[in-house]
């Protein structure tokens, strides 16, 4: 059979999709497998052979999760104002500093960037600590500051994320607006920053999600139970009464899960848009 | 009232390994108010960089930038009161064509009936009326350009500078364009400056024509005079199309004036009238210009030391309207342009050429300078 055969692309192709759809599956298999524990009663969580189907759906286990965190309302709203402060600082903070590393030519620029761009194979393991004395002598720790202030201070990673797209526009665009009588930053403003807007999405994206997971931060820096974010919250299963209770773990965690789901769903077009105009375009 | 001045003007960038880049080189220009002056040269020869200059999007290396009274070298350039056209339009793409036709205007803080009035005279000047709700992705080319136009005129400015505006164009509209815009420099009655590489816009556009190479300027003049009196070989290669027949030689003295011969056994010579200092030019090394149109096919002119000379037809154009003969002698390729009646000559045959010796332009084969008559 050869290759070029209409038989066989139209195979080819059949495969391929079979085999996309497998790995879809796999890597569906942990969210059903939450979404399946969280209707579950305690006693089947760890039954086995494992059910995939309770045999009663308990939607109880949901509003039972949220009582027993206690603070779950509270863990929302704490959880939304890091992440909104985050998403807000990362974003102008990156767009700025892209923007001086992209569209304003200045002695030792690029030589500059790279150390910017080193700073990224730091792990965050190694400046933890020293960071953590850092915020200590501001006195922030215990307060959301250490979450939210550094992403006022824009990231690498963002940053490159960002240059890269603006260097994709003309500079006549740029030199168009200084005649027509834009200063430096109305040019970013008013001619720049509305032509990325999905790549700026992409940076807020990112920064969203990563707020909203982010365990390890609250971690360390929040030390009332109040203050705790969502993330840090679900941890508070594992060890209250002694065993875990896995349903109400579950049921805890797709509620969190859940609009980060939505939120992609809704976006994904101009989200995936602005990864493609990111990497490509120049 | 604007006039521009250019004095000694520089630029000059840092190379490769320390070493300096002059991109321009001691530029001097008197723009008169309502003049329009065309930069034109091969890429690379600092035309834009000018233009830029001008601008206030290079900095000034050396010299002195004037608009008015003014010398304006550390003016930003919006401050300049100039505006500008580009080759990319850049439009901004985010807006509406009215709002980059407002946007300048918005950003001074005009009154909102007064940007309302100037952008829709603007749009009716240019005929895009129909277009101000679009974006420029909606639009061809030629509307872009258009409405990069409409962008500069809302403002008043005293200068407006062209950076080749017509390149990304097809013939057609380039053509309708180029007209456009000289109706408009009759209209608005400003400053206007203009670069392009096109020497037929070049021609047909300018009140004056600077002709640049490698930063430097080889020629200020009307259109007609650089044609007719390039200041040197360059100059005279550059403009005309086809462009105009360099041969190589050597001049003798006679009492008749001076002659010229091809070198190296070229066939072609002639008697060149007009030139009192003959003596001085006994031995010398020129280059001989004859523009295509002042070869035509002999009339009964024979080969010799007068002006004829024989070469065989290699290819022959017809436009309708005038022909062009490319000829081949021994050591030249010579190309010869005239009516439509000069076709028909037969390929591969050998005819005899007549040269308009009243007409052909003597260059100093060292200094690369015409030798005046």
């Amino acid at each position: 059979m050869r290759f070029d055969n209409p038989r066989f692309q139209r195979l080819a192709r059949a495969a391929a999709f079979l085999l996309v759809v497998l790995l879809a599956g796999l890597f569906l298999v942990p969210l059903a497998w939450m979404v399946s524990t969280s209707l579950k009663p305690l006693n089947e969580t760890m039954s086995l052979p494992a059910r995939w189907m309770p045999s009663r759906i308990q939607w109880h286990n949901y509003r039972d999760a949220i009582d027993t965190m206690g603070y779950f309302w509270r863990y929302v709203a704490n959880t939304l104002f890091v992440c909104l402060m985050t998403v807000l600082g990362t974003t102008i903070s990156s767009a700025l500093v892209a923007y001086g590393f992209s569209r304003i030519e200045w002695k030792g620029r690029d030589r500059l960037f790279l150390v910017l761009l080193a700073t990224m194979m730091i792990p965050f393991p190694v400046v933890m600590v020293p960071i953590y004395g850092l915020f200590k002598q501001l006195a922030w720790i215990g307060t959301f500051k250490p979450l939210w202030v550094p992403a006022f201070l824009a990231g690498p990673f963002n940053v490159f994320l960002l240059r890269q797209f603006f260097l994709g526009l003309p500079t006549d665009i740029s030199e168009a607006a200084r005649i027509d009588g834009c200063s430096e930053l109305q040019i970013f403003w008013h001619v720049i920053l509305p032509l990325c807007k999905p790549a700026l999405l992409v940076v807020a994206l990112f920064q969203f999600m990563f707020s909203w997971n982010d365990f390890l931060g609250p971690l360390l820096y929040l030390t009332e139970q109040k203050d705790y974010t969502l993330a840090l919250g679900l941890q508070s299963f594992q060890s209250q009464s002694g065993g875990t209770a896995w349903h109400h773990l579950m049921a805890a965690s797709t509620l969190v899960v859940l609009p980060v789901l939505v939120l992609f769903f809704f976006t994904q077009k101009s989200f995936i848009e602005g990864i493609a105009a990111t990497g490509g375009k120049n | 009232m604007a006039k521009v001045s250019l004095r000694n003007v520089c630029k000059i960038y840092a190379g490769e390994r320390g070493k300096d880049v002059t991109a321009v080189d001691d530029f001097n220009l008197e723009v008169a108010d309502r003049e329009f002056v065309v930069f034109v040269g091969p890429s690379g020869c600092g035309k834009s960089t000018t233009l830029r200059m001008i601008a206030g999007l290079e900095e000034i290396s050396r010299g002195e930038v004037a608009i008015g009274d003014r010398r304006v070298n550390d003016v930003p350039p919006k401050d300049r009161d100039i505006a500008m056209v580009f080759q990319n339009y850049a439009l901004y793409p985010h807006m509406s064509v009215y709002d980059n036709l407002a946007f300048g205007l918005k950003l001074r803080k005009y009154a909102r009936a007064e940007i309302k009035k100037r952008v829709t005279d603007a749009a009716q000047l240019l005929g895009i009326e129909d277009l101000l709700q679009r974006r420029p992705k909606a639009l061809s080319g030629g509307q872009r350009q258009r409405v990069a136009l409409g962008r500069a005129i809302v403002r008043q400015p005293k200068v407006f500078l062209f950076d080749e505006p017509l390149s990304n164009l097809d013939a057609k509209m380039r053509v309708q364009m180029r007209t456009e815009i000289i109706k408009l420099h009759q209209r608005l009655q400003s400053t206007m400056i203009y670069v392009t590489h096109d020497q037929v816009e070049a021609m047909t556009m300018g009140d004056r024509i600077v002709v640049m190479k490698d930063g430097l300027i080889q020629q200020i003049d009307t259109p007609l005079n650089v044609y007719h009196h390039p200041a040197n070989l360059f100059v005279a290669g550059f403009l005309g199309s086809p462009p105009m027949n360099l041969v190589g030689g050597r001049l003798a003295a006679t009492p008749g004036g001076v002659i010229f011969k091809e070198k190296d056994g070229g066939t072609i010579q002639c008697r060149l009238a007009g030139y009192p200092q003959a003596e001085a030019l006994a031995d010398k090394e020129v280059v001989l210009g004859i523009r295509p149109e002042h070869l035509s096919v002999g009339a009964g002119a024979e080969p010799g030391m007068d002006r004829g000379f024989q070469a065989i037809v290699d290819v022959v154009e017809q436009t309708g309207a005038e022909t062009s003969i490319y000829l081949q002698t021994r050591s030249s390729f010579l190309i010869a342009r005239g009516d439509a009646n000069l076709g028909n000559r037969d390929i591969g045959h050998r005819f005899t050429f007549e040269i308009d010796t009243e007409k052909v332009h003597l260059f100093d084969a060292v200094t690369t300078r015409r030798i005046e008559r």
